[in-house]
């Protein structure tokens, strides 16, 4: 590494001197200067702190900017962990699990036919524009929600069509009415039981704004957001800055800790890892699997995973040859040596896939054993399904790195070589991010790489969504290897009407055998996204979700 | 008669094919010229490795190694190995000849483009000229590498199409460079009397203002090359130019550059080649315009 | 004069209506459904549905190109389909962000450039001539996203001298007035502020100059060696001036009209060419600003956004021409 530095150094400063001649001394000022500046500004923030709990300015780097932060507006994860912190939920979720516990609700129930769910409030809890959090806000926000009539339901809210079934007067719709029975009692009204219910409300998108605030800012509410959240929305400086303030009446004792949050925006990986190695920020998301190392090495950073509740696969298109014939499907499952890619491309951060949902999540299966890796047989499979000496083939990978595929086009590369050793020869193909989703969504290609990312931690949200008949149509088709089967369909169909969860699980069970039986997919990795942070980062525990909530987080002396 | 004494005053004016005259000189000036042979030396040499690159290297360019990831330079992997384990050094060399092979058939399109059009701009003037060079001025507003990004996101992402690219935003600086070498050739008397004489437009084009604009032409070209390997590199670094695993150089750059803590070596050496063979083209450039175009040599 | 300023502002009213026009069509000719962008993955069709309606991109093309026309005769230059916030809102910081970074790399270029460019001139065919026109011809054929990254790599990671990204130090506010950071931290009194905005400039300030910088280094060397066999200069050595500054003071004269020729060709293209310097540093300009949006098919970002950045790039061009003409006597505009 030194002998590295050494020659690019010299490059450069021969190029510099010559350049400037004599010039060049008020370059060479600047370093030492410039290092005590940053060490003095490290200094100050440790002890900024006001006089209570540990304070501090915790700056967060990631790869992209918000798009709005009306959390019901929105479903990038880039805005979400934003508005996690300026807003609460009714229900959160239980530390780094997908079960619920209260927030702005404290109790609920539940009536016998599973159609009405009864809610009571937090008191005394205050937006940060001084209004009160009640039954009425709740109301309101509901209704903006769901009511394409509602005065304030300016533009899109993709999140609450898409988790309750449409919108008022949409024949999916499921919630039929949201009253209030008293200032801290809320009513829900259900067209049918819907199981995932409860952790569909602890979801982000789901915050609870300020009615006030949003009259008030009509559709820049984005810009201006108020909640009731651990910290309070300060400044937005579009493409490179947020800053968040602590919520000094934070209804929960003690907290939040932190004076102040800031997500800062560093698009390239490397250079976001440079900057918390020089201190610039404190916390990154989008560390490159192949600086894992480097991370854990480092005494003065400390990774940090984040639990996987997502699923990297390979669909196979089921309604083209010869992915038709289930032989095939199965010997390519047993073609790609899963583990070898995660020791590759995930820095050995994730676990190797078996079933399409992630192990995190009720009702995992782990009682299926996976197809082994074992290119003989599944030579010998090929030959069976008539296909001896392999076949020609496509296969698709998205451009650009996501949570649960970190580097997709090498881990296609790879993929490419495990499959010609059991002869088939597929070319890789690539298409720009949003292309990529139409053509995959008209089912254009053949074998295609594609992964999803949770929303409420409900297995219903992997298994319906991504192999259901139902969602097996294009142009749009979530199930993009056009997996069709009516056994699966009954199961799935019937668990979303149930609301317990153990009969539920019981039928997802089910489900991931018969999914395993006919193979659409390969399924590769559960990713454990890995996080780095100063080492002083104390109690902060990254969720499944994505969406991190730091109301306890701190740094140690 | 004033045909024949047309056809001589030019052949030993400008004839390129005579063997004697100013192409002579300028050969003999070019030969003197250091840097010149500074930049056809490195041109040649990246030829040779592209040429011969089957030869030099016994690794197969996109021969993946799992096991053998990011490895440093080492006696069995000269420059080292990249993220999928594979010998950098055949990379690059093969690479050597996407670059080559880019930087001439873009210069190639825009150069055959926009001279014609430059020629039918200065030589039928009036509105034709009115036209094109308003469409001139238009594609040069545009800052260049926002216009080619627009380009290749309408014809998807490839190596063909950054080429197409790059040849449409560089057709005005050949046109705009033709369209004055011709408004100043018209007024010559020769074309002059040819035009009197009725000779046929194509003719005149063809046999007399074209030959005639070649010396810049040249000098445009060896630079417009320059531009065109940066250019499709800048492409390739956005994920719009070659697509992997094409050991194209800016391409490898965009995968390697989330290795540069690890393995700087993966960084560092494509990115030293594209300015090499880059420096070479600006170096020939510039001593062919010293040796073609004496008014400019000091 | 103001006859030639005059008609060169209506010449510019079919350049840019000509522009509009390409940068429109160009966009509509992009693959990729503006509403698939924006909900992604987890789009349901009927929402895709919607969406589509709402953005007016079931009206035919030609409607669509004469709202956008109208608009922007009224100074409307659209809302951003992505982030649904008021383009000529949204890009004003961004811009600014992208004119400081361009006008102090500028700075860099020209200072750097014609001081290395006078003296190589002026000791001609000495090794300080050699080695600086050897690294100016370098300079020119850098790839600068590389350049970049180098320098990331050397300042800011193995010797930790200089930050790596961004405008500012995030942990030290600065209080916005023009989002001019180096303005608002001298407005507003802020020095250590200052000095970290200067610090940031740095690196991608280098990156971004290199090129410039070479060329106006060649530029001005062959316009000084022009004017250092002109009488005058004889005339002055003779009298016994001393030497330096008579070549100096000369040369700066002489060397401002290819610095202004370098300066307007190229400030259109640091313009655009800062989206990989941007992207590179995290500076958020108006480069990226486009780029992104040209990956989230926002189309309304995409066609002012050119618009803005092509008028800003053919106003320069115009400016530089009136001081050609206010420079040079010799050039007469009619």
């Amino acid at each position: 590494m030194r002998k590295w530095l050494l020659v690019v150094l010299s490059v450069f400063l021969a190029m510099s001197m010559a350049l400037v001649g004599c010039g060049s001394t008020e370059e060479s000022s600047t370093p030492a200067e410039s290092g005590q500046q940053e060490g003095n500004s490290e200094t100050e923030t440790g002890s900024t702190g006001e006089n209570e709990g540990q304070g501090g300015t915790m700056v967060f780097g990631r790869g992209a900017d918000s798009k709005s932060l009306d959390p019901s507006q929105v479903t990038d994860g880039e805005s979400l962990a934003v508005t996690k912190n300026i807003f609460d939920t009714l229900l959160d979720y239980k530390g780094q699990t997908t079960q619920v516990e209260p927030a702005l609700a404290t109790e609920w129930e539940n009536s016998e036919d599973g159609l009405t769910w009864t809610f009571k409030l937090r008191e005394g809890v205050k937006f940060h524009d001084g209004t009160d959090f009640n039954a009425d806000a709740v109301v309101f926000n509901f209704e903006r929600w769901m009511d394409p009539e509602h005065p304030y339901h300016q533009g899109n809210f993709p999140y609450y069509g898409y988790m309750f079934g449409g919108y008022k007067g949409d024949e999916g719709h499921i919630i039929e009415e949201v009253k209030k029975v008293d200032d801290y009692t809320v009513e829900f009204k259900l067209k049918r039981p819907l199981g995932p219910f409860l952790n569909n409300l602890a979801m982000s998108p789901f915050g609870i704004a300020s009615p006030e605030a949003v009259k008030k800012y009509g559709d820049k509410f984005g810009e201006n957001p108020v909640g009731t959240g651990p910290f309070v929305f300060k400044d937005w400086k579009k493409n490179d800055t947020i800053t968040l303030e602590k919520n000094a009446d934070y209804w929960m004792e003690g907290a939040p800790k932190l004076d102040r949050l800031i997500f800062k925006v560093i698009p390239d990986n490397s250079a976001r890892l440079t900057a918390l190695q020089s201190g610039e920020i404190d916390l990154m998301i989008g560390l490159n699997p192949d600086d894992v190392e480097a991370v854990e090495s480092d005494s003065n950073l400390k990774l940090f995973k984040r639990p996987s509740m997502n699923v990297g696969y390979l669909a196979m298109n089921t309604e083209k040859e010869p992915f038709d014939n289930v032989q095939v499907r199965r010997a390519i499952n047993m073609a790609i040596n899963k583990q070898a890619l995660i020791d590759a491309f995930y820095g050995g951060l994730g676990v190797p896939a078996k079933n399409p949902m992630p192990p995190s999540l009720w009702g995992y299966n782990d009682s299926i054993e996976d197809y082994e890796y074992n290119p003989e047989k599944a030579k010998e499979l090929l030959a069976e399904a008539g296909y001896p000496n392999g076949f020609k083939t496509e296969l698709w990978a998205m451009p650009n790195p996501r949570p649960y595929m970190p580097q997709p086009q090498k881990i296609a590369a790879a993929v490419q070589a495990d499959l010609e050793k059991i002869g088939i020869d597929a070319e890789i193909i690539t298409h720009e991010w949003t292309p990529y989703l139409e053509k995959t969504g008209k089912g254009e290609h053949t074998m295609a790489f594609l992964g999803w990312t949770g929303d409420n931690g409900d297995p219903d949200n992997f298994l319906y969504v991504l192999l259901d008949k139902d969602n097996a149509k294009g142009p749009d088709a979530g199930n993009i290897a056009f997996y069709k089967s009516d056994e699966l369909h009954e199961l799935l169909i019937q668990a979303q009407q149930l609301s317990d969860q153990a009969e539920r699980a019981e039928l997802y069970m089910q489900a991931q055998e018969i999914i395993h039986e006919d193979a659409p997919w390969v399924p590769l990795v559960h990713s454990t996204p890995p996080l780095a942070g100063k080492a002083t980062i104390q109690d902060f525990a990254p969720h499944p979700t994505g969406s991190d909530k730091f109301t306890h987080v701190y740094f140690s002396e | 008669m004033s045909q024949v004494m047309l056809e001589e005053t030019q052949k030993t004016a400008v004839d390129p094919s005579a063997a004697s005259g100013p192409w002579r000189d300028a050969w003999r000036r070019l030969w003197r010229h250091k840097s010149a042979i500074a930049g056809a030396l490195i041109i040649l040499l990246f030829i040779l490795l592209a040429v011969l690159a089957p030869v030099i290297t016994s690794h197969p360019w996109d021969g993946k190694d799992l096991y053998n990831r990011l490895k440093p330079p080492s006696s069995e992997n000269w420059l080292g190995t990249d993220g999928l384990g594979r010998d950098l050094f055949t990379r690059l060399i093969y690479g050597a000849r996407i670059s080559l092979f880019v930087g001439f058939f873009a210069v190639m399109g825009s150069m055959v483009v926009g001279s014609l059009m430059g020629i039918l701009a200065g030589y039928y003037g009036r509105w034709v000229d009115m036209l094109i060079s308003r469409i001139f001025d238009i594609m040069l507003a545009f800052p260049s590498i926002l216009l080619a990004i627009a380009i290749v996101a309408i014809l998807g992402p490839s190596l063909e199409n950054a080429i197409l690219a790059i040849a449409i935003v560089n057709i005005p600086t050949f046109g705009r460079l033709v369209r004055s070498t011709v408004l100043s050739i018209k007024e010559e008397d020769y074309i002059m009397a040819a035009r009197a004489q009725g000779m046929k437009d194509a003719r005149i084009i063809f046999h007399h203002i074209l030959p005639n604009s070649t010396a810049p032409i040249i000098v445009q070209a060896s630079l417009g090359i320059a531009t065109a390997i940066l250019e499709a590199a800048a492409l390739g670094f956005l994920g719009l130019g070659a697509q992997p695993p094409q050991p194209e150089w800016g391409t490898m750059l965009a995968e390697s550059k989330d290795y540069i803590q690890k393995a700087p070596w993966t960084v560092v050496f494509p990115g030293l080649c594209i300015m090499l063979t880059v420096l070479g083209f600006n170096l020939m450039g510039d001593g062919l315009r010293d040796a073609l175009d004496p008014k400019m040599k000091q | 004069m103001w006859t030639y300023i005059a008609r060169r502002l209506l010449m510019l009213i079919p350049v840019l209506f000509g522009m509009s026009l390409i940068v429109f069509s160009i966009i509509r000719a992009i693959p990729g459904d503006p509403a698939r962008a924006i909900l992604g993955e987890k789009a349901s069709d009927e929402a895709l549905a919607q969406l589509r309606e709402e953005l007016g991109l079931n009206e035919p093309w030609y409607i669509q190109y004469f709202h956008f026309l109208g608009d922007l005769m009224r100074g409307d230059l659209g809302v951003s389909i992505r982030t649904g916030a008021e383009i000529a809102e949204e890009i004003g910081p961004f811009l600014a962000a992208t004119l400081e970074l361009t006008f102090v790399a500028m700075l860099i270029a020209i200072f750097v450039g014609v001081n290395a460019g006078i003296i190589a001139a002026w000791k001609q065919a000495t090794w300080f001539d050699y080695i600086s026109m050897l690294i100016a011809l370098i300079g020119v054929s850098m790839p600068v996203f590389w350049l970049g990254l180098m320098e990331q790599w050397v300042f800011a990671k193995e010797l930790q001298l200089l930050p790596s990204t961004g405008r500012y130090n995030v942990r030290e506010p600065i209080e916005v007035v023009t989002h001019f950071y180096v303005l608002d931290t001298i407005i507003t009194g802020n020095w250590s502020g200052l000095w970290d905005v200067v610090k940031h400039l740095i690196l991608p300030g280098i990156a971004l100059g290199t090129i410039p910088m070479a060329i106006i280094a060649r530029m001005t060397r062959s316009s000084m060696l022009e004017v250092m066999k002109q009488d005058y200069i004889r005339t002055a050595r003779a009298k016994g001036l001393n030497e330096f500054w008579v070549n100096y003071k000369h040369a700066l004269k002489n060397a401002f009209i290819p610095v202004l020729t370098v300066v307007g060709l190229q400030t259109g293209l640091l313009l655009g060419g800062a989206v990989l310097t941007e992207t590179i540093f995290g500076w958020p300009g108006i480069g990226r600003y486009i780029y992104d949006a040209i990956t989230y098919r926002d189309y309304p970002v995409i066609q002012s956004g050119i618009l803005v950045v092509a008028t800003i790039f053919v106003l320069i061009n115009l400016i530089v021409d009136l001081l050609y003409a206010a420079v040079d006597p010799r050039i007469n505009y009619k």
